[in-house]
């Protein structure tokens, strides 16, 4: 009944079992078969430009927040939370418009995910007090008794490498993020500015990331930077680097619901 | 090396290669293999006619279904909301005593208002509005900015000290450096006597107190230390406390000061929402007492 189907097969089977015995030319196929597969992968990329949507209002992740990163990453945050809202109407209803690839423009790596332990954090920016986020962080079950999320007590007395931003901020740039001079050469300056309100580098922190940047004192203590001022910056920025999402969503909407709202 | 060769007790055709005696059967692709095969070309070759598939230079090919999730979840979202718009209309248009009056809409409320709270809130003021150390109770009579529905919505929309730029704001200054660490002991002793909290201080201990107290603190807290809704300032002399009433919270508060901070909610949550949350907070409210 599928014979047809076996022949329709022979000469490839025949053409193989050929090639197999040919060192040469089994190297080569391989090489072939594996160049089809590079191509895929990178050919959208020379068009990514259209694929991608535009956020002119797209800002960079400051040194701090950049650390808060390193240590979401260090931590493994991402093995129980997922960064991407995904285009299905229940993760739209619940967590807000769902994620664009503009906002991940500058996500080395990208922290999607799929596993959710833990809730999405990809709207988490403002949600919450800072005051909370370092309690939550310092005891989870302090503040919401069901979780299962383990402690970063140590965090709050972690003092934050503040040293190593430059040339992590010069690896970015390699990679494509459009940090300046001056925003690598203060790197750590701007790091340290943007946890201390009231020092000098504080207003180095306005000048090259802009007047929105939050400059407090993330882990609620004067004094040095830790490791939960970088993480608590960090949290505060996700989801708020560009508005695009938000404005694609009031785009889609028709009048009616709008009206409803 | 003879290809042709068979094994006698299978039948098949050797593959030819031979390791010490042992030979490898070159037995032919089980025909399940084949159907999966047919299975999956034919089911790719209909997904490419309908689905999305073949990427262009510029664009891709967009099959004749039209499939676009972006579209379609835009589409079941507006519908979601059109479901909702009849009676959360209601709820944005009704003051919360209405609503609180009309079955229909309590039940809404009822259904709607624990994944709201819950997944907004209760992060900071418990499940059950409760509050915690920091984080003040909702279902209590004791309000820094007023607890009638109005104040509610408005604390609900702008925040306290949040990015808003209608925001609430309160600051509780830190006397750290304007009293001495013994005089704020001595503020502190008195402001527990207030609430009549267990202190064993001198009559003259707490004149001084008193002293200070209106030197330094009545003019937010008020002369008889009863607060002030509008400016955030708490009552001192109920029992009710944010960060804690013992010796060290009180003389830690005066210290360093205090500045609580809650988001402003009217970018995430619209005008129905908010509502919805402020008589959900009614029914918190009855179930708490």
């Amino acid at each position: 009944m599928i014979g047809w189907l076996k022949k329709l097969y022979y000469p490839i089977q025949a053409g193989h079992y050929r090639l197999e015995k040919h060192s040469i030319g089994l190297t080569i196929g391989i090489i072939c078969a594996a160049m089809i597969g590079g191509f895929v992968e990178i050919a959208p990329l020379f068009t990514i430009d259209e694929t991608v949507e535009d956020a002119p209002d797209m800002r960079l992740y400051t040194p701090l927040e950049q650390a808060g990163r390193d240590i979401y990453v260090r931590e493994g945050c991402y093995a129980c939370h997922s960064q991407m809202i995904r285009t299905l109407a229940d993760e739209v209803d619940r967590y807000g418009p769902y994620s664009l690839a503009v906002e991940s423009k500058y996500d080395h790596p990208m922290l999607w995910g799929s596993k959710r332990t833990g809730p999405d954090l990809a709207r988490l920016g403002g949600k919450y007090s800072d005051d909370w986020h370092v309690a939550h962080l310092i005891d989870p079950r302090a503040v919401v008794p069901e979780s299962v999320m383990p402690h970063y007590a140590f965090l709050a007395d972690a003092p934050l490498d503040t040293a190593s931003l430059p040339a992590r901020l010069t690896a970015l740039r390699r990679v494509g993020v459009p940090y300046s001079d001056a925003m690598i050469a203060n790197a750590d300056r701007d790091a340290a500015g943007q946890a201390q309100p009231d020092s000098d580098g504080a207003d180095g922190v306005f000048d090259r990331y802009g007047d929105a940047t939050q400059v407090r004192r993330f882990d609620g203590k004067a004094g040095r930077v830790t490791e939960m001022d970088a993480l608590v910056a960090y949290l505060q920025i996700l989801g708020k680097l560009t508005d695009a999402a938000h404005q694609m969503e009031t785009a889609g909407m028709t009048p009616e619901t709008e009206a409803a709202q | 090396m003879s290809v042709k060769e068979r094994d006698p007790l299978t039948g098949h055709q050797t593959t030819g290669h031979e390791w010490n005696g042992i030979t490898e059967l070159n037995t032919p692709v089980p025909t399940a293999i084949w159907w999966f095969i047919l299975v999956s070309h034919v089911y790719a070759v209909i997904a490419w006619i309908l689905l999305p598939a073949w990427p262009g230079i510029n664009d891709y090919t967009k099959g004749i279904l039209g499939v676009d999730q972006r579209a379609q979840v835009e589409r079941q979202v507006t519908d979601l909301r059109q479901s909702r718009a009849e009676w959360r209309g209601r709820i944005a248009a009704l003051p919360v005593a209405e609503i609180r009056a009309d079955p229909d809409l309590a039940g809404m409320v009822a259904e709607a208002g624990p994944a709201l709270f819950g997944d907004n809130c209760a992060a900071c003021h418990g499940i059950s509005g409760r509050g915690g150390p920091g984080y003040p109770s909702l279902v209590d009579d004791a309000w820094l900015w007023g607890g009638d529905p109005e104040a509610v919505m408005e604390t609900l929309r702008v925040g306290i000290n949040s990015d808003h730029p209608d925001t609430r704001y309160a600051e509780m200054l830190a006397f750290d450096g304007l009293l001495s660490r013994d005089e704020i002991r001595i503020v502190a002793d008195y402001v527990q006597s207030l609430s009549g909290l267990d202190t064993a201080a001198a009559p003259d201990r707490l004149a001084e107190g008193e002293e200070m107290f209106l030197d330094n603190c009545s003019s937010c807290h008020g002369e008889d230390a009863t607060g002030n809704i509008d400016l955030g300032a708490p009552n001192l002399t109920d029992d009710h406390w944010i960060y804690g009433g013992d010796d060290k919270a009180i003389f830690t508060t005066i210290l360093n000061g205090r500045q609580g901070w809650m988001p402003a909610w009217e970018d995430r949550l619209d005008t129905a929402d908010r509502k919805l949350l402020t008589a959900y907070l009614e029914q918190l409210k009855e179930a708490a007492q």
